[in-house]
């Protein structure tokens, strides 16, 4: 076995037996990503000659790669956007200072949509990253280098950050395991915002004990973000290798509608029948505003986005486009600076806030995120864990939904809502189409449930091993 | 029936200088997603509270201590462009 095969479990295991191996281990993911990420692009920055860790702990020697959106002191951090081009950050975001003081060490920064705004990787400024199962389809988004990065063996475990499906879904499309923690659960300190109501970091990792590692690491309240929930952190490791006997596995009946692909819902009703072979019950349970999720979603999401993206004018960082007075600065640099989605979600939440329409559109938005979150509510009554597709289909083609954005925001449509209610959810891989591409199977649980979702997934990882099947590259 | 969009007054309003052919494109992208979106209406909200944020957060407090920090020259050190310890941007007062 090579080390760059490692997973996260065993590359700690390898290290804490043999310190010396730390630089092996380096040495054999840089090879790697040097060979093959000219073909897969999953990074956007990877230094090869790092000094590796500086603190001792849980993650000593550990190589971390990190979605560009999340800022570490020294490195460009860009959101694979122009706008941000040169922009060195004088600080570390929370994780990266938690990661650091653990012993783990910043790898490389990975591609993705550009301030996170995409499905497929393709709206990123230094273009789109590759699946590594098959370099003709995306990797999902916006996460998508991360996940890529994962699959492909070019990382040993990452970090994304998921605003609407922006962890799962790629990690569904590229076959590993992506948490979208509840939110408020980790800090945002460092995250450069898109809708701040939503967005939350997590790890995307080879296995569900890997990610249960990383956030016994990553959880926990920050006074420097106000939003970061002062709620008792568990090991979450615990719940790896339990049982799922009495487990109560709810089904809503709004999931499994048209626009599902067959191969998805025949896999992911599969996975249904091996829960209860591992002994869980099975109840039905209804999501009925679940249909409005993607709607709500693009009033929210693109609001907060509009707001957010106004620090952005070419004054203090990044991108600057010279100009004789400072009010054509300020419009030439965001006219330049940002691409095509990035306007468009600019420009729909300006005019979703603006006098005249806040109600109609703003306000209702607000409100039907509330009837979404009091079904998730009610449902988690009845069940302890919500079960569906992460995304509705197999990974798809470069380039096959880029004029059309409404299709390429529905396929956020199953991780959407778990933003909206501020619940945990993990996508897992659970089988492949007839292509051979993943396909990923979701899990969501009550608010602080992690270990809920992380003992039905190792459960279910345990009894499918799927995740032992790798990209050839 | 969906919105017509003002595309210049949004863009005005979002501090975006569009060129003519993003403009027609992008006015037609934000109306077929307002379209979209227009299926909120069939459902009745009067009675709804909003959710703006789903932690039952409220005012978060914290000391405000003096700290010894480097961070503004860390800071200026990347700046687009700088003069001592200043961002420089274009003149605003006219005729100054």
């Amino acid at each position: 076995m090579e080390l760059f095969e490692l997973t996260l479990k065993q590359a700690k295991e390898l290290i804490s037996k043999n310190p010396s191996k730390e630089s092996e281990l380096r040495n054999s993911l840089a090879d790697r990503v040097k060979t093959l990420d000219p073909k897969v692009k999953a990074y956007v920055n990877f230094a090869s000659s790092q000094k590796g860790s500086e603190g001792k702990g849980a993650l000593s020697g550990i190589p971390i790669s990190l979605k560009d959106n999340i800022v570490t002191d020294g490195w460009e951090t860009t959101c694979a956007s122009k706008i941000l081009k040169g922009f060195v950050p004088p600080y570390d975001a929370t994780v990266v200072r938690k990661l650091k003081q653990s012993g783990a060490y910043i790898f490389g920064k990975c591609n993705m949509d550009e301030f996170a705004f995409g499905s497929s990787c393709e709206t990123s400024c230094y273009g789109p990253s590759h699946n590594p199962w098959n370099l003709d389809y995306v990797p999902g988004g916006s996460s998508g280098g991360s996940a890529a990065a994962v699959a492909g063996n070019l990382a040993i475990a990452a970090l994304g950050s998921d605003t609407g499906g922006s962890i799962r879904q790629p990690a569904s499309f590229c076959g590993v395991v992506g948490l979208k923690p509840t939110y408020g659960r980790v800090s945002r300190y460092g995250l450069i915002a898109f809708g701040s109501s939503l967005d939350q970091i997590g790890p995307i990792t080879k296995t569900v004990e890997d990610s249960a590692i990383l956030m016994n690491v990553l959880a926990g309240h920050d006074e420097r973000d106000s939003t970061s929930a002062d709620v008792p952190v568990p090991d979450y490791t615990s719940f790896i290798g339990k049982d799922v006997k009495g487990l109560k596995i709810g089904l809503p009946k709004e999931y499994f509608v048209k626009g599902l692909d067959p191969e998805v819902e025949k896999a992911v009703r599969q996975s249904v029948q091996v829960f209860q072979d591992l002994g869980a019950t099975v109840v039905e349970v209804s999501l009925p505003h679940m249909k409005y999720a993607v709607a709500v979603y693009y009033i929210v999401a693109v609001a907060e986005a509009s707001s957010n993206l106004g620090r952005f004018d070419g004054v203090e960082y990044g991108f600057r486009a010279e100009s004789s007075n400072l009010k054509d600065m300020y419009f030439e640099t965001r006219d330049q600076g940002f691409g095509a989605e990035a306007k468009r979600r600019i420009l729909l939440g300006t005019f979703v806030l603006s006098a005249g329409y806040y109600d109609a559109y703003y306000l209702k938005g607000l409100k039907v995120r509330t009837l979404i979150k009091q079904d998730f509510d009610e449902a988690l009554k009845k069940a302890d864990i919500i079960l569906g597709p992460t995304a509705p289909t197999p990974p798809f083609k470069i380039g096959e939904k880029m004029n059309d954005p409404l299709s390429m925001y529905l396929s956020d449509i199953y991780t959407i809502s778990a933003n909206l209610a501020g619940v945990p959810a993990i996508s897992i891989p659970c089988g492949f189409s007839s292509k051979n591409l993943p396909i990923g199977l979701q899990l969501t649980a009550k608010p602080f449930e992690e270990g809920t979702l992380f003992r039905a997934a190792s459960a279910y990882e345990t009894a499918t091993k799927w995740y032992e099947k790798k990209p050839k590259l | 029936m969906s919105e017509k969009i003002n595309i210049e007054q949004i863009a005005e309003l979002a501090r975006l200088n569009l060129k003519p052919a993003e403009r027609e494109k992008l006015a037609k992208d934000l109306e077929s997603i307002l379209a979209y979106v227009d299926q909120l209406k069939e459902l009745k909200t009067d009675s709804v509270p909003p959710t703006s944020h789903v932690l039952p957060l409220e005012n978060v407090f914290r000391k405000d201590e003096v700290k010894k920090t480097d961070i503004r020259d860390r800071v200026l050190e990347h700046a687009p462009k700088r003069e001592s310890n200043f961002f420089k941007v274009p003149k605003i007062i006219e005729g100054a």
